[in-house]
């Protein structure tokens, strides 16, 4: 099993009173792009923290290509680190932070502007070398952030919200690039994000976590298609998140109506939380619909409409090309596939699921 | 291990800076007038102290000029912080370079060039001589601690309460004169400790008959220091040493006030470039 | 509020600085040139290089560069264990050290007196360990420990706050490229604190090179420092011409210290 780089074994951490992170177990494949994704303060920064060498666990152990690093500082371990506000140098200029690491590891001068040269183009910032920090914008010292990290050709690199202080057009830019960088370099990465949008992009595995716990591991698509939980259904995209009562296999039966569905396994008469995404809703007239309801508001959101349609008491939020004006009746009709049924969290400590993969 | 000669060091440290404020306070209870041998304990000093009308009357000179001193500068700084905001940058960076130049001259120099300056005028030497001087070495604490905190300032509030139908002057002193009072109260506070602790300036512009404790304790030097002004001196430390926990640790207090002004102090002292007094 | 007339509030203290600080360094510059009688004379500048003069020059620029570099060997250890101690704690602890600033600093001084003397406190702990005792008072190291003790404050303060400026993601960030804990120290954590040093050097050469007090109180009046020559000239001789040379040659040299340090200051940081 070398398919694990990184393993993450029983990992707990907290500081004082409080736990960040509780028996966490999570492996990392060679050439990975994977991204851990949650709400501010749900562990992501710091299980990077503890991969970085940055964190020492209370309790666990990290084992890099089977090997046990938990007690290595962050100098002594094969990965690179982009921080969250990049920690360029500030008194030195673009081409000393670059080549920081590899006059640490007594490299050639010559190898060493090769390097800083090939970094740059690497990072589309040729001809920056001799700038100091200070006078990139955010966007460029976040490439060089990357370029510093990338010459000592770590094995993974691992990058903390890297993307957070850019504006959403510079965001979307570096997303593209970082996919290329990823696709070039051929290493592994270890992303951290609060932003869903750029996980579903960028990554090839999803980690979701909340509380400290990983809530449900997957692709992009398994995890949009497919939350196990409404912690993730509620994360990730909108979505319309009901209460619904299985009543045998393909059937479900929410605000009264009886829906088909394709889940099966659930047991008879079993309560449920059903998941339908807005864009999943298929207005249609009155009666062709499962249920009948009113659009009480509508907004334009350029690609499609944003509408509120008021049915059985539940507001319901739908995204659709075509527009339906507020006040008209309309029929609510979902396709069978694309309604996720999830069981229902039994008591509040199980909204946070630890799943063991 | 690391841990344990780090706090060797702190303490050795600490002991070399407390060790003579130790000093002085065991011989503030010393029976003996002899400052070589502890000839047992006493309050002697203390209550004597009370009636060394000398001594007191140079506390009460400190005290008087710490405080007028620092009142002037205060008004006449925070006033000058104002004008300067609504000046061209160019004539702002000329009065901030005059005003740095006391910060950065030495003492000796400031004390010398004020002294020429009373005697070119023909005053006589007294209070009101070394008053003006305390205030002019005054006045750029008080310009150094206010102007930082003017340039954080956001006018946008002041223009806010303007948009809510204030008038200017009334904008001023209920929003501007808030935002900024921990500023001035630093600058009020730093200029009064430094009144209170010039020795240098005040020596240069004293006349004669004229004390404050400062200028007492340099004449008895040579002679050999009263031990009631070790008295009056630890009673002062030990005041403000009180007031400052109490301030810095009031219970329930979550954001200590006093912090603020110690950190300023630190801070404005550290960005002038000014220096002791001795 | 209208701008043009606001600006008037700045009127006095224009008026205050023009007085109280540009006025009398004129008068130093004009007493500085002149003799006695008013007539033109460098006489007065030229008497630094008098025997004397020049010895005492000499032997506080020593002093003051001695006080200077000892200040920031203590200094700088000192606020690299304060900044790694927990933020609570350092605030007590930052409060420490500056707070003997607020006990008079002539008294603080002249303590050491008593600490130093033949039979003070020094030497009835050394005599107690019946170790040789020290005899300093009143010699060049007595003076040395008190410009030390005076102004160590004013370094640690600077170098405190700057080196607990750093980011601590800069130190994380040299580690992981793989710096430890020397390289950390010599290309990070250094360089990044340097402008605190040369504010803590400022703060500390330029007062030990102009005093008259330590070495009076701690010199036993018998060592000579340019601060004991000028502040002599003006009050008991009350020779104001030569007094004010020699404050210009004084001038002269804080202004060239300065001049020194800010180039440093810009070459290292940029």
């Amino acid at each position: 099993m070398q398919d694990k780089l990184i393993d993450l074994q029983h990992i707990t951490k907290s500081y004082g009173s409080t736990t960040i992170l509780d028996d966490l177990n999570l492996y990392i494949r060679e050439n990975e792009f994977l991204t851990l994704l949650g709400p501010s303060g749900c562990g992501k920064t710091t299980t990077l923290r503890i991969i970085g060498g940055f964190e020492t666990p209370d309790s666990g152990s990290v084992m890099f290509q089977g090997k046990d690093i938990t007690s290595f500082p962050a100098n002594k371990r094969e990965l690179n680190t982009v921080f969250q506000k990049y920690a360029l140098f500030p008194h030195m200029t673009i081409a000393e932070n670059i080549a920081f690491g590899l006059k640490i590891k007594k490299k050639s001068q010559a190898y060493i502007q090769d390097k800083i040269k090939y970094a740059l183009k690497l990072v589309n910032m040729d001809g920056f070398g001799d700038r100091m920090p200070d006078s990139l914008s955010g966007g460029q010292q976040q490439r060089i952030a990357i370029a510093r990290a990338i010459v000592n050709e770590p094995k993974v690199l691992l990058l903390d919200e890297p993307l957070g202080a850019l504006d959403l057009k510079l965001r979307q830019d570096m997303q593209y690039e970082l996919i290329r960088l990823k696709n070039e370099l051929g290493i592994t990465f270890i992303y951290v994000t609060h932003d869903q949008e750029e996980a579903l992009t960028m990554s090839d595995t999803i980690v979701v976590m909340n509380q400290g716990y990983i809530q449900q591991i997957g692709t992009p698509t398994d995890i949009y298609n497919e939350p196990q939980n409404t912690f993730v259904a509620d994360f990730i995209g909108d979505s319309n998140i009901l209460s619904g009562i299985m009543i045998r296999d393909k059937l479900v039966e929410i605000l009264g109506a009886r829906f088909d569905c394709v889940d099966t396994g659930f047991g008879e008469n079993c309560p449920v939380d059903v998941v339908i995404r807005p864009e999943d809703i298929d207005l249609v007239e009155p009666e062709k619909g499962t249920i009948e309801g009113i659009v009480t508001d509508v907004i334009f959101k350029g690609v499609h409409y944003e509408m509120c349609v008021m049915a059985r008491d539940h507001e319901f939020v739908v995204h659709s090309t075509d527009c339906f004006s507020v006040d008209s009746r309309v029929g609510i009709h979902v396709n069978p596939f694309d309604i996720q049924i999830m069981h229902k969290a039994e008591s509040d400590d199980e909204k946070a699921v630890t799943i063991d993969e | 291990m690391k841990k344990t000669l780090g706090n060797i060091y702190l303490t050795l440290v600490l002991i070399f800076m407390y060790a003579p404020i130790a000093t002085l306070m065991i011989l503030s209870f010393n029976a003996s007038k002899s400052r070589s041998h502890f000839g047992g304990f006493t309050l002697g000093w203390y209550i004597g102290l009370l009636e060394n009308e000398e001594v007191m009357a140079a506390f009460r000179t400190t005290l008087v000029l710490a405080f007028l001193s620092a009142v002037i500068a205060t008004v006449l700084g925070t006033a000058a912080c104002t004008g300067m905001v609504f000046m061209k940058k160019r004539s702002r960076s000329i009065i901030m370079g005059i005003t740095n130049i006391p910060m950065l001259n030495a003492d000796i120099v400031t004390g010398v060039s004020l002294m020429l300056l009373f005697i070119a005028c023909r005053a006589t030497m007294g209070f009101t001589t070394v008053l003006l001087a305390h205030i002019s070495f005054n006045i750029p604490y008080v310009i150094l601690s206010v102007m930082p905190r003017y340039r954080e300032l956001k006018m946008s509030t002041y223009e806010a309460a303007l948009d809510l139908g204030a008038t200017p002057v009334y904008a001023f002193f209920k929003v501007v004169i808030p935002d900024l009072m921990g500023a001035i109260l630093s600058g009020f506070l730093m200029s009064f400790t430094m009144s209170l602790d010039d020795f240098i300036i005040t020596h240069f512009t004293q006349g004669p008959g004229f004390d404050t404790l400062s200028t007492k304790i340099y004449s008895e030097v040579k002679k050999g220091i009263n031990p009631e002004i070790y008295a009056l001196s630890t009673i002062m430390f030990l005041t403000i040493l009180v007031l400052l926990f109490l301030v810095n640790y009031r219970p329930g207090s979550k954001r200590p006030d006093g912090e603020i002004h110690v950190r300023t102090r630190k801070e404005v002292v550290v960005s002038s470039g000014k220096r002791g007094t001795v | 509020m209208n701008n043009k007339k606001v600006r008037f509030l700045a009127g006095p203290y224009v008026l205050w600085s023009a007085g109280f600080i540009i006025i009398p360094l004129c008068l130093i510059f004009y007493y500085a040139f002149t003799d006695a009688s008013g007539a033109f004379s460098i006489d007065n500048v030229a008497g630094i290089i008098s025997y004397v003069n020049m010895k005492a020059l000499i032997l506080s620029m020593a002093f003051s560069l001695g006080s200077t570099l000892i200040c920031l060997l203590i200094a700088y250890p000192l606020a690299l264990i304060l900044s790694t101690v927990s933020t609570k704690n350092s605030s007590l602890l930052s409060l420490l050290f500056i707070l003997p600033m607020w006990m008079n600093s002539l008294l603080r001084t002249y303590a050491w007196q008593n600490i130093l003397e033949r039979k003070g406190v020094i030497n009835g702990i050394l005599t107690a360990l019946s170790l040789p005792p020290l005899y300093i008072i009143n010699k060049p190291p007595a003076i040395l420990l008190g410009m030390v003790y005076d102004f160590l404050p004013f370094m640690i303060l600077p170098v405190y706050n700057s080196v607990s400026r750093i980011d601590k993601d800069l130190i994380n960030a040299a580690s992981d490229l793989g710096a430890g804990y020397r390289q950390i120290f010599l290309r990070v954590i250094w360089p990044l604190s340097l402008p605190g040093v040369i504010s803590g050097i400022t703060m500390v050469f330029v007062p030990s090179l102009t005093t008259f007090v330590i070495s009076d109180i701690l010199g036993g009046g018998k060592i000579l420092l340019i601060g004991n020559v000028i502040e002599q000239l003006f009050t008991q001789d009350s020779d104001w011409n030569a007094g004010a040379g020699l404050s210009m040659v004084l001038m002269v040299f804080i202004l060239i210290s300065m001049m020194i340090t800010s180039k440093y200051d810009r070459e290292d940081i940029r």
